[in-house]
């Protein structure tokens, strides 16, 4: 059965529900709906990108306040006055205001890594409530009563079950964008925030500015939710805003399963469903008053981050009747736009008296080098010579103490790797980097992150469609060119090491370099996959790339480079063509320890 | 503002940084030894405080109940642990140890007359019934997954806080608690009187902190916590054990809390839900100390309990979004510092 099938069928139910169902259910129907749509955020932020936020629910009450002032205050300042009144102006003025306030905050912390980005929303989750509760107009703790209904083409969704329909078409159009924003070029940087930052950057992926983008989506979703509670209720007040209801938008996520948009739902189901059930249950079994279920959310997130930290839904989306789709994409007419290839022998990458210190480890020492177009340099030494460290200053990943690195004749120390790969150099790691639960093909569309250009608001209404195919049949091309054809639709993670190192030389060819950065491409093949590799390369360098490689296997390089540098302790040892490499004492030195 | 009102703010807000630099010291020391940010530490303080409430009452207190719940429960996953790795149905003498402590606490708190105990002892009660909580919550609920991202240890960190606030609910119910101060006296300096709890505070304080220090930078058992830190599989070779070395570690943690729990009791009104804020306030101080220098938390902390103190006096309301946003400036500072990008999944 196909997904859509399902998704229709789902829509039908909703559709009948509030017919069938009693208005307390349909307005429990709505909180799932109003809270799913605040969790979708979160799944995007935590699931996706990799970035906890426990201050969800400051931005939907930014929604709510914004809305509920404007809309009953009597005397509004003037430069307000025509915005009050209408709860559909409110929502545009509050969307405004959440998003500065998103992008302010995001701004301020989104760099931060690990602990601090959390505790930051801890704090300004807390922040923002106290200021609710304490704002001049907004009625302290008591909070804003008589809001005015929505209304819809003249229609005033006064009872629960008329909103009941305008808040769940909000949610499923919202989990339509934000699958379709997932399914895109913009999706896939998103994606590789998590687990994958620095080969991001290398394919030229601003990765701060990503998060900014899910951070600003996230609180939009929340500051939506936070109007529609506010015109649904017909009154605000401090308390659902709070820092506690910010962690139950958090359990909701984890327990519906941070990794789908549809664990949302789910999660918001589960949870509002138990604390009702709870909330029924818990005072006779305790014999008093309180919020007992806290006690029981509390030790079922524990127990699930220990047993089945993925959330509900990856358990039943395996009882699901669905198969995944898997279009092969075809080539189009219009195939990407190539760079015009540098003419051979010109000189495009070159490093000058490159000396990289840690405290006082001397990694590289004067170190030079130069590539050309339409040659293969191998870089050789025994381990610990420094060669990671040159390659991590080549590709922008590091800087240099001391010295040049000149690309294409500019000098690109300290310049970013994503502005780099915009000149059009591209790498493999020594250590593979891929999004092991991405497709192969994804993955590999990623390395030509930097030859389109389709907008996120563009991918969220899926206009970048033709776009996006012209790079999918790039990405499914590149990886027939490496072999690879036939494992388009496998998850990156389940291909076997060599295979996953030539995924990174596809990926890399994707971005249609000039240069050609190599960690390490042979190890881990078989003998025939080096064979292959090594025609492919051989292939490449005639068509005028330069291609610079790290290597162990001295097989694999004498018969493939067209000159070799050896370092050794840091320091170049020897500088030659393949014959006379072997025969130099120094090398015969480092290698074997021979007088 | 005279100076007198100046310096009555300026001793409540230098009572509460010293507690708050108490706590941050404990999220800092719990942080660098298990990665955890331990969030539940504001309820070792309101445990420690409303514990010593009700022994001030004469009532026995159902904590003792909790630690034998939790104490049984850790004896029966260690021995299926066992059993599991093939080494028999076997309770050994730690177990045994464990459980008569509980077993000893819960006869003592129906049978010793409560209320009429002196402070010291009342206290030391209620140090041996909240302490051993530490050990067990990390054996519970953070040993299973000590390996795995700071991120999940996070969420099972405020999963367990939500847990405690409800636990806390059950077990002191709704109303706040004071308690009797330790001692009437005062010091009169210049136009005021410091009254004796801040002193108690102050001293106390000092002696953890410079307890702490000398423990971290000087003995081999604090040297060996902060390796397992740095890699617990390098700490495991070298013979010590992650899991002893976390266990160690909350019960340190509730050992200060509790202890902060005990002084500031006279002094402030807690609740069951009080532990949050307060902690957060120690959160605060240990960010500005950027969670790896405890000289610059405590001094933090201190920074903390001032900035509340004359807020309340010129801006009551906005008392806490002053101390919370106060965090904003170091973190953005912290985040102008960092320039590359990190890989942190």
């Amino acid at each position: 059965m196909k997904p859509r099938v399902l998704i229709l069928a789902f829509i039908a139910v909703l559709a009948v529900a509030p017919l069938l169902l009693p208005a307390f259910e349909v307005t429990l129907l709505n909180y799932i709906g109003l809270y799913a749509l605040v969790v979708l955020g979160l799944v995007l932020l935590t699931g996706v990108g990799g970035m906890t936020s426990f201050g969800q629910a400051a931005f939907v009450g930014l929604g709510a306040y914004t809305s509920a002032y404007l809309t009953t205050t009597a005397q509004l300042p003037g430069w307000l006055a025509w915005a009050g009144g209408s709860p559909w102006l409110a929502l545009l003025l509050a969307l405004v205001l959440t998003a500065v306030v998103a992008l302010v905050l995001g701004a301020l912390t989104l760099k931060l890594s690990g602990h601090y980005l959390p505790l930051g929303t801890i704090a300004w989750g807390i922040s923002l409530y106290y200021l609710f509760g304490n704002l001049e107009g907004f009625g302290g703790q008591t909070g804003i009563t008589d809001l005015p209904p929505i209304t819809l083409f003249g229609l005033s969704l006064e009872k629960g079950e008329h909103v009941f329909y305008l808040i769940w078409a909000v949610l499923l159009a919202a989990v339509l964008i934000t699958q379709n924003l997932l399914n895109s070029r913009q999706g896939r940087a998103i994606r590789a925030l998590k687990g994958g930052q620095v080969m991001a950057e290398s394919m030229g992926v601003n990765t701060f500015r990503a998060k900014l983008v899910i951070f600003v989506v996230a609180a939009l979703f929340a500051a939506l939710s936070g109007w529609l509670y506010a015109h649904t209720q017909r009154f605000v007040n401090p308390t659902p805003f709070g820092l506690n209801m910010g962690i139950d938008y958090l359990f909701m996520a984890l327990i519906g399963g941070v990794g789908s948009v549809w664990g949302a739902l789910l999660g918001a189901g589960v949870l509002t469903l138990l604390k009702q059930w709870l909330q029924d249950w818990l005072p006779l079994l305790m014999g008093s008053q309180g919020n007992y279920e806290t006690i029981v959310f509390g030790l079922l997130i524990v127990l699930m981050m220990q047993r089945i930290p993925g959330g509900l839904w990856p358990l039943l989306v395996r009882y699901l009747p669905v198969a995944p789709v898997r279009r092969v994409p075809p080539a189009p007419a219009d195939p990407l736009a190539r760079r015009l290839p540098p003419t051979k022998g010109m000189l495009i990458l070159e490093a000058r008296q490159v000396t990289r210190r840690f405290g006082g480890l001397v990694a590289n020492k004067e170190m030079d080098l130069a590539v050309h177009a339409g040659e293969i340099l191998a870089l050789i030494g025994p381990n610990g010579a420094g060669k990671s460290t040159l390659f991590n200053q080549l590709s922008g990943v590091d800087v240099p103490t001391s010295g040049e690195v000149l690309f294409l004749g500019q000098r690109i120390n300290g310049v970013p790797s994503r502005q780099i790969a915009q000149c059009g150099m591209s790498r493999t790691f020594q250590h593979v980097k891929l999004l092991p639960a991405m497709s192969v093909l994804e993955n590999v569309a990623i390395g030509a992150h930097l030859r389109a250009s389709g907008s996120v608001l563009a991918s969220f209404a899926h206009l970048e469609r033709h776009e996006e195919a012209r790079l999918l049949a790039e990405a499914r091309q590149q990886l027939e060119r490496v072999g690879l054809g036939g494992y388009l639709f496998e998850e990156a993670g389940s291909l076997a090491l060599g295979q996953q190192r030539i995924l990174e030389i596809a990926r890399a060819l994707c971005a249609d370099p000039c240069l050609l950065l190599l960690d390490e491409p042979a190890a881990g093949l078989r003998h025939k996959e080096k064979q292959a590799l090594a025609e492919l390369l051989a292939r490449l360098r005639d068509e005028g790339m330069a291609i610079l490689l790290v290597e162990h296997d001295m097989d694999f390089v004498m018969n493939l480079a067209d000159r070799i540098t050896v370092m050794e302790f840091g320091q170049k040892i020897a500088d030659g063509l393949p014959e006379a490499i072997q025969a130099d004492p120094a090398v015969l030195q480092a290698y074997l320890g021979a007088e | 503002m005279n100076l007198q009102i100046a310096l009555l703010l300026g001793q409540d807000g230098v009572t509460n940084g010293a507690i708050y630099a108490l706590l941050a010291l404990s999220i800092l020391l719990v942080f660098t030894v298990t990665r955890i940010l331990l969030i539940p530490q504001g309820e070792f303080v309101t445990y420690g405080a409303l514990t010593m409430a009700t022994i001030q009452a004469g009532e026995p207190t159902p904590l003792a109940w909790l630690l034998l719940a939790l104490t049984v429960t850790e004896c029966a996953l260690d021995v299926l642990a066992r059993y599991r790795a093939g080494r028999g149905l076997r309770v050994d003498r730690g177990m045994l140890g464990k459980l008569a402590w509980c077993a000893a606490l819960v006869i003592s708190v129906y049978h010793l007359p409560l209320a009429s105990l002196p402070v010291a002892a009342q206290a030391l009660l209620t140090l041996c019934l909240v302490v051993p909580l530490g050990p067990r919550l990390y054996r519970l609920f953070f040993q299973p997954i000590a390996g795995a991202t700071p991120l999940v240890l996070l969420i099972v960190s405020i999963a367990v806080h939500v847990a405690m606030v409800g636990v806390g609910l059950l077990l002191f119910g709704p109303e706040g608690a004071r308690t009797t101060p330790f001692s009437q006296a005062g010091l009169e300096l210049g136009p005021v009187t410091l009254n004796s709890q801040t002193l108690w505070v102050l001293a106390l304080s000092l002696v953890l902190i410079i307890a702490l220090f000398l423990f971290f930078g000087r003995s081999l058992y604090g040297k060996a916590l902060q390796a397992t830190a740095v890699n617990r599989n390098g700490a495991r070779l070298m013979g010590i054990s992650p899991e002893l070395a976390g266990k160690a570690t909350f019960a340190m943690a509730a050992f200060i809390g509790c202890l902060s729990g005990i002084l500031i009791a006279p002094i402030t009104t807690l609740y069951f839900d009080s532990g949050f804020i307060i902690s957060l306030k120690g959160f605060v101080g240990a960010i500005i100390g950027g969670l790896v220098s405890y000289p610059l938390a405590a001094l933090g902390a201190l920074a903390v309990g001032l900035v509340e103190a004359f807020s309340m006096f010129w801006a009551s309301n906005y008392k806490e979004v002053i101390v919370f946003t106060l965090i904003i400036p170091f973190l953005l500072w912290r985040s102008l510092r960092s320039h590359h990008v990190e890989e942190d999944a």
